[in-house]
């Protein structure tokens, strides 16, 4: 009797402390949650219209959502799957970034063509700043002073400095910027182009182009492979790239800037999210409404599961320890 | 008794060294397969389409599909070829005294029917080395599982073989056995396309492929190769195997078969 108590008891907090993955999905209007061990949807909220972009608090107390056709960011308790209240995004909120000092976010404005600075605790905007047109891809430095807005139809990474809330430089990448990465040590800022088909990746010091990466997956249409999210791991041996409607997330080594690998995904595979040891990777497949999971050290996909329609971003939360 | 497993074993060495010596049908066994696996699958890597059906559980591709099928394959044209050789055997060779020998019939011609499969067991496993090779791996334990399918599935093909042999009287036939037996078996399976994919086309496929007892030992394959038990599959080709191997006993049958009436 004793040993079923504990072996219930175990299950139990083995369940209720599952690492989780968050999918918002775009069409459904909801997030789905994902445990990692059992690689399971285990709950599903309700969030606001087409929620896109998706990130924790650092301390992982709330999560923001971008909800782009509400026009806000919601701000969810990730225990309960409340929403607490709304920050004030501007218009068709897309992709943000949550500043290192854990306080300000940075949210691209689609349509308006703005970088909206937000204080997450006063809920104020407290700057908006005009970049190029049809902002999306965001990345903060580690240093924190550095903000970077890709505009997609600009074609250009706007690189802001973080005290003055102003753009200090522009650089050209090729065409329909999607997303931006800064490396662990903050030497380096990868930016994909989906139409171009090529990250680019510059010195952060100089700000120059530093190297280019082109991907060709054999029997696929060029036009088809459109980078868009990529994920590092932190140990520097690779980058995954997810190549949107080829269903294929490429491996790159960021030390050679050389493709290693392709990996067959599900279809237009969007953006991705690492577990807490790095050794699984959730991609979120737009028109197949799943996400696969990767296993990191044999680069395979192992297992895809279904979420919601179109599911878009995707955001780690840890619960164990 | 002695005398029953003797002969097994006489058969069996006698199939080994046929194969042995006949590298061209050794090499022909792993190019034919190769040759799908290589050029058709890559023309039509993309043709599958989307869509997870067990026992996969991610997106695979073509490639990765088919060879399950072509395992298949390989029994399939090993199975008719080695239980169409007793044609000439039962005339000409070693056969005819062994059916001539007080050993039980049906135990000959199982023990054809093992060696046959031991041998298209050994073609198996050196052209999934090959895909393996060519990146197209199983998990350890996939290939370890394979095994008695793959001896259950030999069995099955042979009897099927066995059975074409006792109805054939030249074997001239064997071209007609291709058109009639082995090209319908292979297509209108599973082993280039799931069911899915062939109810696109026709129910009626569907239904014909869903019915195959070929099908049913790629799908068997298939499952075990991924660690997995199909039981349905299991005693579609275990069913299958009992009736063909009885209608091959029968066919063998000196009464009933024609064989008796040549004799006289």
């Amino acid at each position: 009797m004793r040993l079923i108590t504990l072996l219930t008891l175990s299950l139990l907090s083995t369940s209720v402390l599952a690492d989780e993955i968050w999918v918002t999905n775009e069409k459904d209007d909801t997030v789905s949650i994902i445990d990692v061990e059992t690689e399971e949807v285990i709950r599903t909220i309700e969030v606001g219209e087409r929620p896109r972009g998706i990130i924790f608090a650092h301390d992982y107390s709330v999560v923001f959502v971008c909800a782009s056709d509400s026009d806000t960011v919601q701000v969810i308790d990730p225990k309960t799957g409340k929403v607490l209240h709304e920050l004030p995004s501007g218009e068709d909120p897309e992709q943000f970034v949550l500043h290192p000092n854990n306080k300000l976010l940075y949210i691209a404005n689609e349509d308006d063509a703005i970088t909206t600075v937000v204080d997450v605790e006063s809920r104020k905007v407290i700057a908006q700043i005009d970049v190029g047109i049809e902002p999306e891809g965001m990345a903060v430095s580690p240093d924190g002073k550095t903000v970077i807005t890709t505009s997609e139809t600009t074609n250009m990474a706007h690189w802001i400095d973080t005290e003055t809330q102003k753009i200090v430089a522009n650089s050209l990448v090729d065409q329909r910027p999607r997303h931006a990465e800064f490396a662990h040590d903050g030497s380096e800022l990868w930016v994909s182009a989906e139409i171009g088909g090529t990250i680019t990746v510059f010195d952060t010091e100089t700000k120059k182009e530093k190297a280019k990466i082109s991907f060709e997956i054999s029997g696929i249409h060029r036009d088809k492979i459109q980078p868009v999210g990529f994920e590092k791991t932190k140990d520097g041996k690779y980058v995954f790239v997810a190549l949107g409607p080829s269903n294929h997330v490429a491996v790159v080594d960021p030390k050679t800037y050389t493709v290693l690998d392709y990996i067959l995904v599900g279809r237009r595979v969007w953006h991705m999210a690492f577990n807490a040891d790095e050794t699984k990777l959730f991609t979120t497949n737009g028109v197949s409404g799943d996400v696969t999971i990767i296993d990191v050290d044999s680069l395979k996909a192992t297992k895809s599961i279904k979420v919601g329609r179109f599911p878009w971003g995707a955001a780690f939360r840890p619960t164990s320890g | 008794m002695k005398h029953t497993i003797t002969s097994t074993w006489a058969i069996i060495k006698r199939e080994a060294l046929r194969f042995v010596s006949q590298r061209g049908r050794f090499i022909a066994s792993l190019v034919r397969p190769l040759v799908w696996l290589i050029v058709f699958a890559a023309g039509f890597r993309a043709a599958l389409g989307l869509s997870i059906t067990p026992p996969y559980e991610t997106y695979i591709t073509y490639e990765v599909y088919i060879v399950p099928g072509l395992c298949g394959m390989v029994q399939l044209f090993n199975g008719m070829q080695s239980s169409l050789s007793l044609v000439y055997d039962r005339e000409m060779g070693s056969m005819r005294l062994l059916l001539t020998s007080p050993i039980p019939r049906w135990w000959l011609l199982f023990s054809k029917l093992l060696a046959g499969t031991l041998v298209s067991i050994i073609q198996v496993y050196c052209f999934l080395t090959l895909a393996a090779i060519a990146g197209i791996t199983f998990p350890v334990y996939g290939y370890l599982l394979a095994l008695p399918v793959l001896l259950l599935n030999g069995l099955m093909l042979g009897a099927l073989g066995l059975f074409l042999s006792a109805t054939i009287k030249q074997l001239e036939n064997f071209a007609g056995v291709m058109n009639f037996v082995i090209f319908p078996m292979f297509f209108l399976s599973t082993a280039l396309y799931p069911l899915w994919k062939m109810a696109e086309a026709s129910v009626l496929l569907r239904d014909i492929c869903a019915w195959n007892p070929f099908s049913h030992a790629v799908e068997m394959l298939r499952f075990a190769l991924y660690g997995q038990f199909n039981s349905l599959t299991f005693v579609v080709v275990l069913l299958s195997l009992a009736v063909f191997f009885l209608a091959s006993v029968l066919g063998y049958d000196p009464v009933r078969s024609g064989l008796a009436r040549k004799a006289k």
